[in-house]
């Protein structure tokens, strides 16, 4: 096909595309697009298509020839509903009759919405509580430019107030939780889970489970997990194995719910 | 006489919600209903519906997207909306009192029978120019914005007009056509 053949075809291929879409976004009658003779027109020009434009010119048309398709689907099924109508023969109706027999018409059909709007004592009594805590607009809307504060030094101390930096470094933590759990491990080498973690609140109980997630990532422990028993053990290392974490992972999800807590602190009880 | 004094004050309760406007749309959802009223709120809703018969009133169900064939699920009415309508029609000269003007309600009936008939789309400078045979021009977009404003109708970005909540819980669609075609040319 020489490139003024191929321009012809994609011209028509584009008129074709805009008939589909006219049907689609203009209430165009479905059925005024001759459907095979596009395909056939669609079938003719595909061996010649080469370049990726090309191609997807040819998808688009395919796409916009299958809505007319499913317009003429849609039209076929509100034809048989007892909502369909002629337009023409509607819109003749609507010109022949006149504006109050319209009207007249409409009402016998139209069931409005009841909708009331009311103010009520206690309504009413938030709205003067609101008002007389409400700082007036000259007030609200004051133009106060950004305070100026000379540049100064800070100390650690400030900066731990004010919540910027931590009193200890998590690492600090994380090394101070890993001895409480050797000493507690003390020669038996492990411990169940919930002997350890396990505390006197349930938000005390969280935050142990939390640092001893990093402990077990870190390489600082590891875990034992006996499904059948449904038992849980935690190995303290000797030393750290930062090594790993470059081994491939495993996620072990350990449920901490407060039904599982107090069951915990009822056996622990007994 | 407990189950009485429940339904009672549950009844009560479905009333206030319905009748009083809590949102900008008016209506309730059935979420609302089911958490201010309990999960069997369409059991209370019927009750209040067999009340308002009296008072021919009626509680409309709307729901989201077409209305199912048999009878809904639970979900479907918690995703749908309630509202109070009139049961009976409205006689005309009563509709100017509700701040409707008579060319207001002819242009209104023009516009959604004529959506209607074209498979509830249409463009709608196709509805403007039916609306301007009987309209002075000035008004007809005035009225257009109004219909779409109340929730009548609704627009796209391809100014198509589709028809919207409002009309789907006020007016009984399929009698608007029959008594549209069955008037005397």
């Amino acid at each position: 096909m020489s490139s003024k053949e191929k321009k012809h075809s994609s011209e028509r291929l584009q008129r074709v595309i805009e008939l589909c879409k006219s049907v689609e976004e203009r209430g165009v009658d479905p059925f005024a697009v001759d459907v095979d003779d596009i395909i056939a027109t669609l079938r003719k020009c595909f061996p010649d298509w080469e370049s990726p434009e090309e191609l997807a010119l040819d998808a688009e048309a395919i796409q916009y020839v299958a809505s007319v398709i499913q317009n003429q689907g849609d039209w076929v099924k509100h034809r048989s509903t007892s909502l369909y109508t002629d337009p023409f023969l509607l819109e003749e109706k609507i010109q022949r009759l006149k504006k109050e027999e319209l009207a007249t018409l409409f009402t016998a059909v139209w069931n409005p919405i009841i909708e009331l709007e009311q103010i009520s004592i206690p309504s009413l009594a938030e709205a003067m509580k609101y008002w007389k805590d409400l700082v007036p607009i000259d007030e609200r809307w004051q133009k106060n430019g950004p305070m100026q504060v000379a540049a100064g030094a800070t100390t650690l101390e400030e900066l731990v107030r004010l919540k910027i930096l931590a009193e200890k470094t998590f690492r600090e933590e994380l090394e101070i939780f890993w001895e409480e759990l050797k000493q507690k491990v003390g020669e038996n080498e492990k411990i169940h889970y919930w002997n350890f973690v396990g505390a006197d609140t349930y938000q005390e109980t969280l935050g142990r489970a939390y640092m001893t997630s990093f402990l077990v990532t870190y390489g600082y422990a590891t875990l034992e997990l006996h499904p059948l028993e449904e038992e849980i053990l935690i190995k303290p290392f000797t030393e750290l194995k930062s090594e790993l974490a470059d081994k491939r992972m495993v996620s072990v999800p350990i449920s901490v719910s407060p039904e599982e807590w107090m069951k915990w602190k009822e056996e622990k009880q007994q | 006489m407990k189950r009485k004094a429940y339904y009672a004050r549950k009844i009560k309760r479905a009333t206030q919600l319905l009748f009083y406007k809590r949102h900008m749309k008016p209506g309730v959802k059935g979420w609302e209903l089911k958490n201010a009223l309990g999960s069997d709120y369409p059991k209370i809703l019927k009750v209040l519906d067999n009340h308002l018969e009296k008072l021919d009133l009626q509680v409309k169900t709307v729901f989201e997207g077409e209305e199912p064939a048999e009878k809904p699920t639970l979900e479907e009415l918690n995703k749908a909306r309630f509202f109070i309508t009139l049961r009976g029609g409205l006689p005309s000269k009563d509709a100017k009192m509700m701040g409707w003007r008579i060319d207001d309600i002819a242009g209104l009936a023009t516009a959604i029978s004529y959506i209607i008939s074209k498979k509830g789309k249409a463009p709608r400078d196709e509805v403007e120019d039916l609306l301007r045979s009987k309209l002075p021009g000035w008004r007809v977009d005035i009225n257009m914005n109004r219909y779409i404003k109340s929730g009548y109708m609704t627009e796209d970005e391809n100014n198509m007009l589709y028809l919207d909540w409002r009309t789907r819980a006020e007016v009984d669609q399929k009698a608007l056509v029959d008594i549209l075609l069955g008037t005397e040319s």
